[in-house]
Order: structure tokens, then sequence, then C-alpha cells
């Protein structure tokens, strides 16, 4: 029991500091897999507190669909958080334009 | 100002979380005993195996007591998959329709993946089969064969899915909800109520409807998923 206990809490301060560092790094990518890693280690805590169904759930969406969908996702954009965005002021003038004349 | 109005309301959310939980024992108990239920909860706990012999308790709220909402989240994954094909299928359209990942992934992987690929889908369907005698179900063996399909299109580059049948598949499978759904509110008095022989706990043909609609809800999560997948990895890269 007290070993189960134990268990928990230093998966919990793990998941924490995943967290953490996946919104700290600037660099998408890592973030992206450390939100994976936080998936997994969500998923054997959700086991071990009982709710097999959430655990299954999360090990298919929260590791592998998400994952994947962002790192499409900035395959298409920027890798860097810093970078500028990828909206040329031409399209935004051009986007402008569409919704005058919708209006 | 603007910090000041967010711990404002931080403050207000930690107050409307206090004020109900304070009444509540840390730790207490309140499910009451299976006997005698006193919460709804101990209340499905001590009523399914007798009223639906079905061995999964939250199958048997998720599909059969909640049915109806149950229904609300298929339709609104069915709303987010449309919404994204019909957003991307503009940019698809200007070049060639050949999934975009650059360099051919290696033998190792592919070799892999045509081992696991089949293992997958049928531990996805073991799944959503078995929703109402193990843990999992629908959305869960939907979610596992959308993973080994993912797998395959990482691996292959030629490996494509067909839409019309995709789309097929997630309509039937929303028609065969929606009309077990119509044919409880006309054999008995509820929309999907449960109007098959509901077996002996523990049997695979159990549980009356809710293993029909688990394998139904199963097929369509998975085409969706996998729907969204394909249009995903279509996009041609700049």
């Amino acid at each position: 029991m007290i070993l189960f206990t134990i268990s928990i809490v230093v998966l919990a301060v793990i998941l924490i500091g995943v967290a953490v560092y996946a919104v700290m790094q600037k660099d998408l990518l890592f973030a992206v897999i450390a939100t994976g890693v936080m998936s997994l280690i969500l998923s054997v805590l959700f086991f071990l507190m009982q709710a097999p169904d959430v655990a299954l759930t999360e090990a298919a969406i929260g590791i592998a669909l998400t994952t994947i969908i962002f790192v499409i996702t900035i395959r298409n954009t920027s890798r860097r958080e810093d970078e500028v965005p990828i909206l040329k002021e031409s399209d935004a003038s051009e986007m402008d334009d569409k919704q005058k004349a919708k209006i | 100002m603007r910090k000041l109005l967010v711990l404002f309301l931080l403050a207000v959310i930690a107050f409307s979380l206090y004020k109900p939980l304070s009444t509540i024992e840390f730790g207490a108990d309140r499910m009451g005993s299976i006997e005698n239920p006193t919460t709804v909860g101990a209340y499905y706990l001590s009523k399914t195996p007798s009223e639906l012999s079905v061995a999964n308790v939250i199958t048997a709220i998720v599909v059969n007591y909640r049915g109806f909402d149950t229904l609300g989240e298929v339709s609104v994954l069915f709303l987010a998959a449309t919404g994204l094909g019909s957003i991307l299928y503009r940019r698809r359209k200007e070049g060639e329709h050949s999934i975009s990942i650059s360099k051919p992934s290696s033998q190792l992987l592919q070799a892999g993946s045509k081992l696991i690929y089949p293992a997958i889908l049928v531990l996805g369907a073991y799944v959503f089969i078995h929703g109402h005698l193990t843990p999992g179900g629908g959305f869960q063996g939907g979610a596992i064969i959308a993973t080994g399909i993912l797998l395959m299109m990482m691996s292959y580059k030629d490996f494509h899915l067909n839409h019309t049948v995709l789309t097929w598949i997630e309509s039937l499978a929303g028609i065969t909800f929606a009309t077990i759904g119509i044919a409880g509110l006309i054999v008995g008095k509820t929309f999907l109520e449960n109007f098959m022989p509901i077996g002996t706990l523990n049997d695979l043909f159990s549980g009356g409807i809710i293993p029909i609609i688990y394998i139904a809800v199963g097929f369509k999560v998975a085409a969706e998923l996998a729907g969204v997948l394909d249009t995903l990895l279509s996009i041609k890269e700049k």
C-alpha cells in the first residue's frame, strides 16, 4: 500500500515536471514530445487509480494521435516559438478585402 | 489591471470550488452500500448486473443509462471530422493528392509496422467487441485502430484510404445507432430502450443492444479518426 502511494506521488511529480518543461520549451517539437510523455505518465496513473477505460483512451489519443497531429502542424508552420507567424501582410490585406466585400 | 482581473477571476473560481466541497468531509464515503443505494452511482453498481447483465458497469452507464449523451458525443466527433475536411479540402486541391513525407521511411519501420499492423487491428476490434465485458469500448477500440492505420501511413508513402468507403462506414454506423434508438422507442417506451434479450452475465452475447451499439461506435470512431489523419497528412508541403 505504501509502495503504491509512493509510486503515485513520484509519477505525479514527474508529470508536473514534464508539463512545465512542455510549457517553457521554445523548440515546439521538444514541447510536443514532452506532451506525449506527459500523456504516457498520465495513462499509467489512470491505470493505477483503477480507471483502465480512461487509460486506454489516453494511451491511444494522447500519445499517438494528438502528438502526430501537432507534429504535422509544426511541419507546416514553424518549429521555433519566437519566429514570426506565417501570415504575410499581403495575405492579410487580401483577406481584409474579401471580408469587406462580404460585408 | 489585467493581472488584478486574473487574480479576481481565480479567486472567484477557488471560492466556487471551495463552497460546495467544504461541506463534504475529506475521504468520506458518499456512495452508500450496494445493498441500500443512496446515490446514483451505488444504484448503477447494484442494478446493472440484474437489469442488463453487463459486467462492465461503465459501459452500461455510457451506452444504456446515458445512451443519448453518447449519441451526442458521436455526432460532435462527426462534426469535427467533417469541419476539418471541409477546411483542408481547398488546400488539398491545389497540389496533386500525395502524402508529403519527403523522405521514405526506413526498411526497419516498414517491416516492423507490417508485422504489428494486423495485431493492432485485432486488438482494437477485440476492445470494442468485448466492451461490455472488459475495460474499454467503442471509442477506445476505434482509437486503437486509428493508431494502427497511422503507423501504416507513416511507413508507406502510397498507403491511401478511400474516403468514399470511410464516409459510408461513418454514415452506416451512425444510422445503426439512431435506428436502434428509434426501435427502442417503437418497441418499448423510451429512446434507446433495451428491447433485446439480455442473456446471462459474462457471456459474449449478452447485454441486449449494448454490444451492437458499441460495435457501431467503434467503426465510426475508427473511420473518423483515420479520415482526419489522412486529410492532415495529405496537405502538400510549401
